[in-house]
């Protein structure tokens, strides 16, 4: 009999998770059609963002937090449009004081409005100031391997290429990059944008990522609490082809059913 | 006395501690973060620290992001 290899848990900066779909809280018509598609999404590690408050907001509306319970999430706050390292690592701090010291979090550094894709350089600045400050740093980054490896080594604890531009529901776009990112990588590699629809996550985990994070292909699908199920079986099964090992691809046909025995042998 | 609130200019009656400011913001018991001039004010220093003419106060909070 073949052999099943046994899948293990997600570790992320020393904590164990079950679930590889990482999921976000925006763009979501409400707290209410949020907290169902997260809940459907079975995710475990969930992103938000950190902003300024709206002075004279009602005291009674409902918080974020209420919604997405830190006693119940691992809560990844982001510096989504963060365009210097030190707006990031600003961001990062405040964060970290909003969550009562939390240490893990997503950075992300953008280089301009028009693709949001990330400024490794200074992506790596503030990557080196909040690692020295104590954070453990998820670093959102390009689908480079060299800028991939960099990061690790300094010491980031995943490693978050992009799938295709954010927000663009392109899917992956560079599969190649990708796996060489997976193959050199001892720390999590997660796709962390892109993601369009279930297939797009489950290549991502058949292409060997540790997880996927997506929030638009959730929350702007037709039915967010439908889609967050299918991406959840999506990552799933992306993530049982990849350990139980694809079949060789080859330039010519091969039968399924015997030669031997045909009836006009 | 003036300040920087979230960008835009506030004028304070007095002497005002970071406490003081969140609460006549209605921001008492929510979950905040606050920021003096680019450096983290502890919730615990909140009613230590006074606030200064020209002082940059950030308050941020979380909301949906991804």
């Amino acid at each position: 009999m073949s052999e099943r290899i046994e899948d293990q848990p997600l570790t992320i900066a020393g904590r164990e998770f079950t679930s590889r779909l990482l999921v976000g809280t925006g763009k979501y018509r409400d707290f209410d059609e949020a907290s169902r598609a997260i809940a459907a999404s079975a995710a475990e590690i969930v992103t938000f963002a950190v902003r300024r408050t709206n002075l004279g907001q009602d005291a009674d509306e409902p918080n974020l937090l209420d919604v997405i319970p830190p006693s119940r999430y691992t809560l990844l706050p982001n510096t989504a449009g963060c365009y210097t390292a030190r707006d990031a690592v600003r961001t990062c701090k405040l964060a970290r004081e909003l969550l009562d010291g939390h240490k893990l979090v997503k950075l992300e550094v953008l280089g301009d409005d028009g693709t949001l894709y990330p400024n490794v350089v200074e992506t790596l600045k503030a990557a080196e100031e909040l690692l020295a400050d104590g954070f453990d740093v998820m670093v959102y980054t390009s689908d480079d391997p060299i800028v991939a490896r960099e990061l690790e080594r300094m010491g980031c604890c995943a490693i978050m290429p992009l799938g295709s531009l954010i927000g663009s529901g392109h899917g992956i776009q560079n599969p190649h990059n990708l796996r060489l990112i997976v193959e050199q990588s001892q720390v999590p590699v997660l796709v962390d944008a892109g993601i369009g629809t279930a297939s797009d996550a489950a290549l991502a985990m058949e292409l060997g990522c540790d997880a996927v994070l997506m929030n638009s292909a959730i929350a702007h699908a037709r039915d967010p609490e439908g889609m967050a199920n299918a991406m959840r079986k999506a990552v799933e099964a992306g993530r049982e082809a990849f350990l139980a090992g694809r079949m060789p691809r080859r330039q010519s046909a091969e039968p399924s059913s015997p030669f031997a025995g045909r009836i006009n042998g | 006395m003036q300040i920087q609130l979230n960008g835009d200019t506030k004028q304070l009656a007095g002497e005002t501690t970071v406490g003081e400011l969140v609460v006549a913001l209605d921001l008492a018991g929510r979950r905040i973060a606050v920021e003096v001039n680019e450096e983290i004010v502890p919730r615990s220093q909140h009613d230590a620290i006074r606030l200064a003419e020209g002082d940059r106060v950030e308050i941020v909070h979380a909301i949906g992001g991804g």
